[in-house]
């Protein structure tokens, strides 16, 4: 048992160092004000309130271009429709049903108390509409949070209006973070297309081939385009610089896509390894072919919903961090279930492999029920962390989601953990030896009953994690294990008995090779085609891509 | 050293006398195979359960429904279920309990053959032979695709429904036994084969109906499906082919051919060190087993009506396996005894408390290997032994 609570306090150690790293939050970012601007404010609220389409339209382009935060505020509301001026040069926003907010000064105001009894909505039309658009598209570029300047920035990549270009040179000059200067940048070219002058659109062309970005494909093939005499209709040297910047964009997005399929590929086998791994140990032990293992997933799925519903229920403040205190239940719930399922009925099936695949296979049919009767027949709902949900954007458009990393880098730390315990600790000395020759451990005093129900109850545990990851990922339901056991086996199968190497090559090489097929062939063959893949490769080599050396063969 | 894996430590020296032990030795001498299949006793018992089963449906067809002997309709169209049922456990035990091999994708071989048949049907119900099938038509193919052709013809699909899994099962056999993928990894690579089979048919595109399979079956041979003597018809045809296929079954068992399947069951090596090469044997009876439980598919579906891809689930093919141990393998009564209990224990559990089915097959499994890796049949023969010692 000592072995075992060694391996306790590392995985908990493990487990927060990967953790800590996602608490240091963010500093507030200081935005940006205007001494001038309770001034301005009832001047714009003056010609808002004119009935000039022209007069508002320049209101409008003033308060994109203004510096101030709340002018960004007021044009939320102006395309909300919950402005509301006065001619005498009050401006208030309608937050609730007859609650204000003072433009001026920011504080809320009541109804009753509201200066001027003359208020009324700013009347909109659709050159209104389209003005408001822009003008909130220039103002969080100048006075937004990053987030939003970056969400402006690209937004206006796409609109290439060159109207813009005074409004993004302007926001260029300010811009510090390297980032939003580079979408403002390729806004700005994409801006200055139509320009005049050859040089700008030569540089704009090249600027958009760099940005590697797919949305200007279009543009940019419309420069190569012929007339209706079949002339061309650019220059030489804009057709050459429009078809190098357009060889650009599509070998960027062929490496785009390759970084996502390896990606998504390699967070697919983590999640096959993190299935199988626990599989992986009890085969390469005792030759078992534990059916049940499915369900010990499904087991710390359920694990991790029930911490969930305590957390609820007494530490509603800690809720996002339920996961991590899921991870030890989960551990030992299904740790002990394997235990108690090695010591009742594996122990009697030892040499006779076939058999315990259906004694196991029954077990698992009893746990599926006794799920069922105990947490109904419907999906439970487990809820991702805020910290899980979003994702890192990589190489322009790539979004690489955070619960994917968290899987990889889980299953790398459960790996970890399992070598570690396989390779330094008495229990994995004892297993190790048991796996290379049963008899001759016990010959030399190895407690084999003993060390099989450890390294069962070692096994479970692990399927209880991987459970804890599975639920972050898919549904949570009775039938959740039955969906991994017959991947867990190919993974177990593909890489060799007994090998830890070979499983966590056989499934991350799964899952990229799936990820890899997928887009040819659609998710269904490409899993049919892997089966197959597995069916052949067992033919070749039935002991697997890592077969242990030597007679213990 | 040879190729062949073993799954647990190889040099368990236990492990393979545990293995001899599983299965019942075979008793009799070999020149009994000359004699007759079976003793008179066994005919005679044979025959007579054969004839109580068929005598049913004709109570069911002659009496009023009044009568005291009366069979209800349902009671039929059960029985001729569980008639498909047990060729197609003993068909499983022909591999397992005689060659060793533990199939878990017989629930395939059993699905293509009924998919095989359901394509007659399919055609059947349409109102002329060269119509489309009405999920062609919801799909809006314009033309039959070329593996459904000739499929109105009814013994063509017949054919089919042996050939199209005896030669998968063929082809697949011959490549895993020449590799000599044995024990779980066997079993391992036939539940993928049949969750593959699954995902594939699934798709429309497929050709088989996609998820919904083939049903509303009319006619066979220009007969109402639905009509009683139908029915009765068609459970006469189940009840042949079983005793059939249990003939056929003990011939090859008591041939030489099957002793040698028995030897290769419990030695692999040493055969093959004296000069066998199990390949062909293993084949052929894989082969012969993949068509038994073909015919047993195709039987099935004319009588259900139905035939869906979740007929191939892995599910099916390891609840096949459950009839054989609980009968006992090795034995060929034992299977058909087998899928008769638990069939009869499931539908009387799924409608009196269908929550607890789960609990009770899953307790079957356990039980059955743990405590009775022989059977009913291997019971039976224990307790009789007992006597029998008692008496002298």
């Amino acid at each position: 048992m000592q072995n075992l609570a060694r391996g306790w306090l590392t995985i908990l150690f493990l487990i927060s160092g990967l953790f800590s790293g996602a608490l240091s939050a963010q500093a507030p970012e200081a935005v940006p004000g205007d001494q001038d601007w309770p001034v301005k404010v009832s001047r714009l609220a003056t010609d808002l309130a004119s009935s000039d389409t022209t007069t508002r339209l320049g209101a409008i382009e003033a308060l994109g271009l203004s510096r101030e935060v709340r002018a960004l505020e007021v044009l939320q509301a102006l395309a909300q429709s919950t402005l509301y001026v006065s001619a005498s040069g009050d401006m208030v926003i309608e937050t609730e049903p007859d609650q204000f907010l003072d433009v001026t000064t920011g504080q809320p105001v009541t109804s009753t108390s509201a200066p001027g009894s003359e208020l009324r909505k700013v009347r909109m039309n659709n050159r209104l509409r389209s003005a408001v658009q822009s003008a909130l598209a220039s103002s969080e570029l100048l006075g937004g949070s990053a987030a939003r300047r970056l969400a402006a920035a690209l937004g206006l990549q796409g609109e290439a209006d060159p109207a813009r270009l005074p409004i993004l040179q302007q926001a260029l000059e300010s811009e510090t973070r390297a980032e939003i200067r580079d979408a403002i940048e390729i806004a700005i070219a994409s801006a200055s297309l139509r320009s005049d002058d050859l040089a700008t659109r030569l540089m704009a062309i090249e600027k958009l081939g760099e940005s590697g970005s797919g949305q200007f494909i279009s543009v940019l093939t419309d420069l190569l385009a012929s007339d209706a005499q079949g002339n061309p209709v650019e220059s030489v040297e804009v057709r050459e610089a429009a078809q190098d910047a357009l060889d650009r964009i599509r070998s960027w997005q062929q490496l785009q896509s390759w970084v996502g399929n390896l990606f998504y590929g390699v967070s697919l086998g983590s999640v096959l390894l993190l299935a199988a791994l626990g599989l992986a140990i009890t085969f390469g032990l005792m030759g078992v072919i534990n059916m049940a293992h499915g369900e010990l997933l499904m087991i710390g799925a359920y694990s991790t919903y029930l911490v969930q519903s305590v957390f609820k229920l007494w530490f509603p403040q800690a809720m996002d961090w339920y996961v991590l205190a899921a991870l030890p239940v989960a551990f030992v719930i299904a740790g002990s279930v394997g235990m108690v399922l090695e010591r009742t009925v594996i122990r009697w099936l030892y040499g006779r492999p076939l058999e315990t695949l259906l004694a196991t296979w029954g077990v698992s049919l009893i746990l599926m029920q006794g799920v069922r009767t105990l947490f109904g027949a419907q999906n439970v709902e487990v809820s991702n962390p805020s910290w899980m949900s979003g994702g890192v954007q990589v190489m322009g458009s790539l979004v690489l989601s955070y619960n994917r990393i968290a899987i990889v880098v889980f299953a790398f730390l459960v790996v970890m953990l399992v070598w570690v315990i396989l390779q330094h600790t008495r229990l994995g000395l004892f297993v190790r030896a048991i796996t290379q020759n049963r008899t001759m451990a016990g010959c030399v005093g190895v407690p084999t009953g003993r060390i099989d129900m450890l390294a069962f109850g070692l096994g479970s545990g692990i399927a209880g994690l991987a459970g804890v990851a599975l639920s972050q990922l898919g549904n949570v339901g009775p039938d959740l294990g039955r969906a991994y056991i017959v991947d867990s086996f190919m993974v177990v199968v593909l890489g060799g008995v007994g090998q830890l190497a070979g499983t966590v090559v056989a499934a991350i090489g799964l899952g990229t090779l799936n990820k890899f097929i997928e887009p040819f062939t659609g998710a269904v063959i490409a899993k049919i085609a892997i089966l197959m893949f597995i069916i052949l490769f067992v033919q070749k080599r039935p002991q697997g891509l890592f077969a242990p050396k030597g007679r213990s063969a | 050293m040879t190729k062949s894996i073993s799954i647990s430590t190889g040099s368990d020296p236990g492990q393979s006398a545990r293995v001899r032990t599983e299965f019942p030795s075979v008793s009799g001498s070999f020149s009994g195979a000359r004699t007759g299949l079976f003793s008179a006793r066994a005919y005679g018992a044979i025959l007579t359960v054969a004839a109580v089963l068929a005598l049913l449906p004709a109570l069911n067809l002659i009496l009023p429904e009044a009568h005291a002997l009366y069979v209800p309709d349902y009671t039929v169209s059960l029985l001729g279920k569980f008639l498909c049922f047990a060729l197609a456990a003993l068909a499983l035990d022909l591999v397992w309990g005689y060659a060793g091999i533990l199939s878990l994708g017989h629930g395939l071989f059993f699905a293509l053959g009924g998919y095989a048949h359901g394509m007659y049907l399919m055609r059947a119900s349409t109102p002329t032979p060269q119509a489309l099938p009405e999920f062609m038509v919801f799909l809006s193919w314009k033309e039959i695709p070329w593996f459904w052709s000739f499929t109105e013809y009814a013994p063509y699909a017949w054919l089919l429904a042996l050939v199209a899994p005896g030669l998968l099962a063929f082809v697949f056999g011959y490549f895993a036994f020449r590799s000599r993928i044995t024990g779980v990894y066997f079993s391992i690579i036939t539940q993928a084969l049949t969750f593959a089979a699954m995902l594939l048919f699934f798709r429309n595109e497929t050709g088989f109906g996609g998820n919904n399979g083939f049903t509303g079956f009319k006619t066979i041979l220009g007969f109402d499906i639905t009509s009683a003597q139908t029915r009765a018809g068609l459970y006469w045809v189940s009840l042949m082919a079983l005793l059939g296929c249990l003939l056929l079954a003990r011939a090859i068992t008591q041939s030489k051919l099957g002793r040698v399947l028995t030897a290769i069951r419990d030695a692999e090596s040493r055969m093959r060190f004296l000069g066998y090469e199990p390949l062909g044997f293993k084949l052929f009876v894989w082969t012969v087993s993949a068509m038994m439980c073909g015919l047993a598919g195709a039987l099935y579906v004319t009588q259900v009506g139905i035939i869906n891809p979740s007929e191939m689930s892995p599910e099916n093919s390891i609840e096949m396996v459950v009839w054989v141990a609980t009968g006992g393998r090795g034995t060929l009564v034992g299977p058909i005894i087998g899928a008769g209990t638990v069939n009869a224990l499931k539908t009387w559990f799924t409608s009196a408390f269908p929550e607890y089915w789960l609990y009770a097959l899953g307790l079957l499994f356990v039980l059955v290997t743990v405590l009775l890796p022989q059977g009913i049949v291997g019971l039976a023969r224990k307790l009789l032994q007992r006597k029998q010692e008692r008496l002298a």
